[in-house]
């Protein structure tokens, strides 16, 4: 076995037993601590890959920002698990549904499927010397400019839209003024009185 | 004897775990001497002696803090989750020390060259949060939670102004290679990047304290507060693990502003040669900064450090990055910000 198929079984056996712990763990947090190792073993197939870039963006985006929210959320949430486990059972039937469908559209795609002739061109088309990062770039904001800026204008109506939502103006609480609060010095804000001995203020 | 330290596998092994040595016990001896220096600096601000009795000056004084470390007893309270609470610590110093894989000392001196070099370090120090988070969960208690809470927070937000500034360097550049960010700065002390992106370098010095929780900004340990944050239930090695991961981050980020805005290991004047002298002397300095700010400054206030990290840097760095990209484009004063163009 050369080098290359041991790290791919390493990482795949990893991203694979992460999954499934993920799942049937009971402790919440450490479901998402082994998704997280599933994440980071997933960013090592992309880098056998020769897809570095993507590796190091699956772990920057996903690793770094999504699942810290996702800890965040469960170890701040004080949720009785044990009546979760217990409702689990009603969803079974469901859960196993869409794992048929998800299994059986994997089967579709890679026995009957068949690439048209220009996408199997592309599939196969040999890799540029350029670096991928730099071939990326020139896909993205080159040839497919447009749809990439409207993928940005539906995230950003997305991100208003979630502003818009949560966003309310309470009239009855104290606000702080932060400018207020950077110019305030002692000459405004306290004086210095002489007292007199056995006098007092 | 050559041919088997290049062809054969085993002699490829040997020949990596010998450079990892190479750079992992310099590093880590000069991380006792730094963390002297850092205490020397601080006491003498405040006109102190500091350490002074192990070995001449207090020179052995970490070195003995060391061993008492790790031969002191390791406490595990009770109702904490043990694998987590001793994984904590173990990730935090495994992640500061892999980042140094990507860093070079000198012209070649790396022992991985990659072409996402500073995405790499970037990712790694995002991950460096997961040590503070899981501590602080796995302690089951009240302080070390806030502590982890807070630095999460913190670390986070501070990330996204790091990368910010990042980019900017990379579109100067053209590359994420250190070699290639280095070699672009070439050609004397005020070609440095630290002129062509001038006020980033202060942006990133202050996002690297928030990033590392260095004071002013080290409201995850807070004393007066949360007595010491995440690491309270730690003890003995644990401990001593925490603290090197966190000593480990704070030099890393030194060599990160030598590399990007002050020419790494380039000689600042044009008759002395390039050097690993100079890299290390860089590093030194940014360093000596790091200890001066400690020293210097009171601590922030939480609501303040999140209103600077989200409402003042992000837009600064946010800005920064469309100008240096307007500016490279139209290689504006003969391409000073699109150094790709000049060596072409």
């Amino acid at each position: 076995m050369t080098v290359a198929a041991f790290t791919f079984y390493l990482f795949a056996i990893t991203t694979v037993a992460g999954g499934l712990m993920t799942v049937i763990s009971r402790n919440p947090v450490h479901s998402v601590l082994w998704l997280i190792l599933s994440f980071l073993s997933s960013a090592g197939l992309f880098v056998l890959l020769g897809a570095e870039f993507v590796a190091m963006l699956l772990i920057i985006v996903y690793v770094g920002a999504v699942a810290v929210l996702f800890l965040f959320v469960v170890m701040m949430l004080d949720v009785d698990f044990a009546e979760l486990k217990a409702e689990m059972a009603k969803y079974i039937p469901l859960a196993l549904l869409i794992g048929v469908i998800i299994l059986m559209q994997l089967g579709m795609a890679f026995g009957a499927w068949d690439y048209a002739d220009a996408v199997a061109a592309n599939i196969d088309a040999p890799k540029g010397t350029e670096q991928n990062t730099a071939a990326l770039g020139l896909l993205i904001y080159d040839k497919y400019i447009m749809l990439f800026q409207l993928a940005g204008l539906i995230l950003l109506v997305a991100m208003i839209g979630a502003i818009v939502l949560t966003l309310r103006h309470r009239v009855d609480i104290k606000r702080q003024n932060v400018m207020q609060q950077m110019h305030r010095d002692p000459a405004k804000s306290m004086k210095n009185i002489d007292v007199k001995p056995g006098q007092g203020l | 004897m050559v041919e088997f330290f290049t062809n054969t596998n085993l002699g490829i092994v040997l020949v990596i775990l010998g450079q990892c040595l190479l750079v992992l016990i310099p590093l880590l001896v000069a991380l006792a001497f730094l963390m002297y220096a850092d205490r020397k600096i601080w006491a003498a601000v405040q006109m102190r002696k500091g350490p002074n009795m192990v070995g001449p000056f207090g020179l052995l004084q970490s070195f003995a803090d060391f061993l008492k470390y790790i031969v002191k007893e390791i406490i595990v309270p009770a109702g904490a989750d043990k694998f987590v609470f001793f994984l904590a610590p173990m990730i935090a110093f495994v992640l500061a020390v892999i980042t140094w894989a990507v860093i070079p000392f000198n012209d070649g001196w790396v022992i991985s060259n990659i072409n996402v070099a500073i995405l790499y370090v970037f990712a790694i120090s995002s991950l460096e949060v997961y040590g503070v988070i899981m501590g602080g969960w796995a302690s089951n208690s009240k302080y070390p939670f806030l502590g982890s809470l807070r630095s999460a927070a913190q670390m986070i937000s501070y990330e996204v102004s790091i990368g910010l500034i990042i980019i900017g360097v990379i579109i100067s550049t053209g590359s994420m290679n250190f070699g290639d960010i280095v070699g672009a700065q070439e050609g004397g002390f005020f070609s440095w990047y630290w002129v062509a992106h001038f006020p980033m370098l202060f942006l990133f010095f202050i996002s690297a304290l928030a990033e590392t929780n260095r004071p002013p900004f080290d409201l995850p340990e807070a004393e007066s507060e949360l007595v010491a944050g995440y690491q309270v239930e730690y003890s003995s090695t644990p401990f001593l693990l925490f603290m090197i991961g966190e000593l480990m981050a704070v030099v890393l980020m030194c060599a990160l502003v030598s590399l990007l805005f002050l020419g790494g290991w380039l000689s600042p004047v044009g008759f002395l040669p390039d050097g690993v002298f100079w890299m290390v002397l860089k590093m030194s300095a940014v360093f000596f900064m790091f200890s001066m700010v400690k020293a210097l400054t009171p601590r922030y206030r939480y609501d303040q450090l999140m209103r600077i990290g989200w409402k003042v840097f992000l837009p600064l760095s946010l800005f920064w990055v469309v100008l240096v990209s307007f500016l490279a484009k139209f290689e504006v004063l003969g391409g000073f910000w699109a150094r790709w163009t000049m060596g072409v």
